[in-house]
């Protein structure tokens, strides 16, 4: 961006000033003008029609400017005029401010590609620099830091002599820093005390900053810079372990919901499920369904449309699961490649029915506005999505454990699967105890839809690519043992994670494959191995 | 261009075969019963299950749409049209398979399909032992010229190249991510972009690539390393050739990470408004799709298109993308070729089609040449919150694909010239038919 362009803010912003002073806005025939060329649909005329508004000090400026940023900015072509639609859906004219009843039909929104969007943003920086509202003078200041533009100079020192916000202080002492960084007539002790400035914020940004800097300035700033990158350098290598860590925590964690219906199914009841990532995908359908009817019946529901999901999931999987144990399994106990390749057949018949029912296209699972966006630690970014998965699967890790310890279905499960005949003759019903636990596999299956959904496709395949990852996760755990599930998708988590940013995705999931064939060697029963007569029988 | 990798291998009768074959025994007794007249075959090639469904079903439906238009035009030298659809089921030796089938059991005539580089691979010696006719929709890596096989999608120099063009002389890029899954179509175009890039003074230390497998989600860490790349003080964009199902938990990671694209953007190679319907695209804004078409694109007969389109599908929101258009034109191409030359014969049509000129529907005409590829516009386009695309840049005229890049070692001095030369792999140095390739 021209430094002109700026210049031109920085009188605008005077001239504000003065607008708000006299109260007298200047109404003339260039800001019509102006105002008019947004009606070409010219990426080139646009751009001047924005930098021809903003100097133009009339009061209609900044509600256009913003409305421009928003899209709701309208044009019609054909009487070339320009309307902006307010925040509460009222239309008025942009060049005189005079309120119209519609927007004409041939009207469209003004159109912006990514270097007007960076103008716009900019020109929006340097007006909110003196916002009423911190949260906007902080976002001003970084977008100051990141142009470092010599024009918001004035703005921001007078801006600092009134600032009391105490993170808005720093933000402005920074982009000030920055500022002067790029100045060329800055003085060097200006310039080494920006230097460290910059230095102690410390992250990407402050990097990048350094690193553009280049060599035109005095050598003992150039040092300072220097020393400061390499300084900056070794702080984020280290943040970026702490980094790959969480990112393992969270790549285990999907692990982990994914394999942990099949650690009931597969683990606890030695059933062969190769159906299993379509009671995964069944669950995120639901979520698509329970939304689809929220939105068109009760959009104010929304932010709770994952809440709701998530037990009709474990319905809806649930119920699948119990019919397919009564109509498939029980007649195939005790034959385990007979299981396997009837449900590898019923994962196809589910997928092909999903994909007859919902299309074969990817369905659209809206995140809820608690789950989007992220926040930084220190130097690292955490998403809302994987924090909350990561929350949500150990939520559902200790309620199933807490089941199957505490509940008299858990007792009989447990009695099941460590002595059927025994437990037969205690007078438990075993056959329904197996449909019950191959459902409550199934349904757990399905909440881990729910939650999937957020992060990944939801699309007939989702399935097929858990199914691979959640066998990996029970088998290298040990079979039959949560807490070993637990513990084998974190460490392949966090494995995977630590190894990616060294061999690369690919090269990374295959050595961890390597890993748990040389691991299974070694151990047959995972990490974990059950012991005693129940393994033997 | 896209393949996914599958699990899915199993030929198992799904209920859309049984289905479809229903459809077929049906339609067998209605025309054996009502003794109709003559009809010209053409085949369907396109998988109806399996993980490719999710691209190629609407291809399948974009064929029956062209076929049922032609027919209420009176078909082709008086004859109606008819489909025969086979369901290759995701399936790369089956492709090859149903291609036989429907050459030497269906005898038809033509046959539209493929999308995956693996499925055209695959099917290509049937085609060339049995001399029939294939019309692939699909932008590819290039490399490639049959005598039996014409490209109708776009080759890398008509969507690759210029997309970095743009970034280039529009973005001020000058540090690049290439970002793909690991399979031939990104490694090629990633090999001919790093050439090029190369040719235009970027240096090593600026590029940096990157390869995902097959369906990855979790995209933490590499989103976290191209933001990382992305602040070395230089203007950086991502190039995406990753495969379209990955794409969305790419694009919810860049969204929640906070990569904007006015900061980093990402120009998408697979993503087409298809793909978008699945995502929330608002945080998306702004990033870039390259493309020969767009639903977007204001013209008449994209406007008549897109509304038969939608009144054959009887969905008014079924949207339309690249390779359909690429069907489109195709279609018409073999139409007009068959009537020039009044026959289906096979060889006849081969060497009709070079030279043949149909309407594209953004308002050019695009034509066949002898290397079997097409002159074709090349669109850049910015996500809009509506899951379409706005049309930022485009060529100022059509761009002629080239069979072999320019930018690699080892096809800068080949053509595929099968009007002169009848050789796909011309080599223009030493003058002889042969190189590299078939």
């Amino acid at each position: 961006m021209s430094t002109n362009f700026l210049d031109r803010i920085r009188a605008f912003l005077l001239a504000i000033l003065l607008s708000v002073a006299l109260a007298a806005p200047a109404l003339g025939g260039p800001f019509e003008e102006a105002v008019a060329k947004f009606a070409n649909d010219e990426f080139s005329d646009t751009d001047a029609a924005i930098g021809a508004v903003a100097t133009s000090g009339n009061p209609l400026a900044l509600a256009i400017i913003s409305a421009l940023r928003e899209g709701r900015l309208s044009a019609d072509p054909q009487s070339r005029k320009v309307f902006v639609t307010q925040g509460d859906g009222k239309v008025i004219d942009a060049a005189t401010g005079a309120a119209v009843d519609r927007l004409p039909d041939g009207a469209a929104a003004v159109r912006l590609n990514n270097r007007l969007r960076r103008t716009v943003e900019a020109a929006l920086g340097g007006l909110t620099l003196l916002s009423p509202d911190p949260a906007k003078r902080i976002a001003a200041a970084q977008s100051v830091f990141k142009s470092h533009d010599a024009s918001a100079l004035a703005v921001i020192d007078g801006a600092l002599a009134t600032e009391t916000n105490k993170r808005a202080r720093t933000a402005f002492t920074e982009a000030r820093a920055a500022i002067l960084l790029y100045k060329p007539d800055a003085t060097e002790a200006e310039k080494l005390e920006a230097v460290a400035i910059v230095r102690a914020r410390g992250d990407q940004e402050a990097l990048a900053l350094l690193t553009g800097l280049g060599g035109d300035v005095p050598p003992n700033v150039a040092r300072a810079a220097a020393s400061a990158i390499t300084s900056i350098q070794g702080n984020l290598a280290a943040w970026s372990m702490v980094q790959n860590a969480w990112y393992g925590l969270s790549l285990g964690s999907v692990l982990l919901l994914a394999a942990i219906g099949l650690a009931i199914t597969f683990g606890v009841m030695g059933v062969i499920n190769m159906a299993h990532g379509e009671m995964v995908m069944i669950g995120a359908y639901t979520t698509f369904v329970v939304q689809e009817i929220i939105r068109t019946r009760y959009p104010g529901l929304f932010d709770y449309s994952l809440l709701i999901a998530a037990p009709l999931a474990f319905l809806v999987a649930g119920g699948i699961g119990v019919l397919i144990e009564r109509g498939i399994i029980r007649f195939l106990y005790g034959r385990p490649l007979e299981t396997l390749l009837a449900t590898w057949g019923l994962s196809l018949v589910l997928q092909q029915a999903v994909r007859t029912m919902f299309g074969p296209t990817n369905r659209e699972v809206g995140n809820p506005s608690w789950m989007s966006g992220a926040f930084e630690l220190g130097q690292i970014t955490i998403t809302y999505n994987r924090l909350w998965i990561l929350c949500f699967t150990l939520a559902v890790f200790a309620i199933l454990l807490g089941m199957l310890r505490y509940t008299a279905l858990g007792l009989e499960m447990r009695a099941v699967t460590q002595n059927r005949r025994m437990a037969a003759s205690m007078g438990i019903a075993t056959s329904r105890v197996d449909a019950l636990t191959f459902g409550l596999g199934s349904g757990i299956a399905g909440i881990a839809g729910v939650a999937l959904s957020q992060i990944d496709n939801v699309s007939p395949n989702l399935g097929q690519s858990y199914i691979i990852d959640s066998f990996m996760v029970v088998v290298f755990g040990g079979v039959g043992n949560l807490w070993g599930t637990l513990v084998g998708a974190f460490t392949l988590g966090i494995a995977n994670k630590f190894l990616e940013p060294v061999a690369g995705a690919v090269l990374g999931k295959i050595a961890i494959l390597v890993l748990i064939i040389l691991f299974i060697q070694k151990r047959p029963r995972g990490l974990f191995a059950l012991k005693g007569r129940a393994v033997e029988a | 261009m896209p393949i996914q990798f599958t699990h899915d291998t199993a030929t198992l009768s799904r209920r859309r075969w049984l289905a479809a074959t229903a459809g077929m025994v049906l339609g067998l007794a209605a025309f054996t019963s009502a003794k109709a007249q003559e009809t010209i075959k053409v085949g369907v090639l396109h998988s109806l299950s399996g993980t490719m469904a999710i691209s190629e079903t609407t291809l399948k439906d974009t064929v029956l749409f062209l076929i049922d238009e032609q027919n209420k035009k009176g078909g082709v030298l008086g004859k109606k049209l008819e489909a025969v659809v086979v369901d290759p089921a995701s399936n790369w030796p089956l492709f090859a398979e149903k291609a036989r089938e429907l050459i030497t059991k269906d005898k038809v005539s033509v046959v539209f399909g493929c999308w995956t580089s693996v499925s055209r691979k695959s099917v290509l010696p049937v085609f060339k032992e049995l001399n029939s006719i294939l019309f692939y929709p699909v932008q590819y890596e290039g490399e490639e010229s049959e005598r039996n096989v014409f490209y109708t999608g776009a080759a890398p120099n008509q969507q690759a190249i210029p997309a970095v063009d743009y970034l280039m002389k529009d973005e001020k890029v000058t540090r690049w991510v290439l970002a793909g899954t690991d399979y031939v179509y990104p490694r090629t175009t990633n090999k001919i972009l790093e050439a090029y890039l190369k040719s235009k003074g970027v240096k090593q230390e600026d590029i940096m690539i990157n390869y995902t497998p097959f369906g990855h989600s979790d995209w933490q860490t590499i989103v976290a390393d191209i933001k990382k790349f992305g602040s070395a003080g230089k203007k950086t964009a991502v190039v995406s050739t990753i495969n379209g199902d990955a794409n969305v938990p790419f694009y919810k990671e860049l969204g929640n990470q906070g990569v904007k694209a006015t900061d980093i953007p990402v120009v998408a190679f697979s993503v087409g408004e298809e793909e978008l319907a699945g995502i929330d695209t608002k945080p998306l804004l702004g990033h870039l799709a390259a493309w020969n078409y767009f639903q977007s694109i204001k013209d008449p007969e994209n406007e008549k298109f897109i509304k038969a389109w939608q009144a054959y599908t009887k969905n008014p929101k079924r949207v339309t993308n690249d390779p359909m258009e690429a069907h489109v034109i195709g279609f018409e191409m073999w139409v007009k070729a068959v009537e020039k030359v009044k026959s289906t014969d096979v060889d006849k049509v081969i060497d009709a089609l070079p030279g043949i000129e149909a309407k594209n529907l953004t308002g050019g005409v695009s034509k066949m040449l002898p290397n079997h590829h097409i002159t074709k516009p090349v669109f850049i386009g910015e996500i809009k919150a509506n899951g379409q695309f706005d049309v930022v840049w485009k060529t100022p005229g059509l761009v002629a694909g080239d069979a072999w890049s320019k930018e690699l070692e080892g096809s800068r001095d080949l053509i595929g010239d099968w009007v002169g030369k009848k050789c796909g792999n011309y080599n223009t140095k030493t003058e002889k038919c042969g190189g590299q390739g078939s």
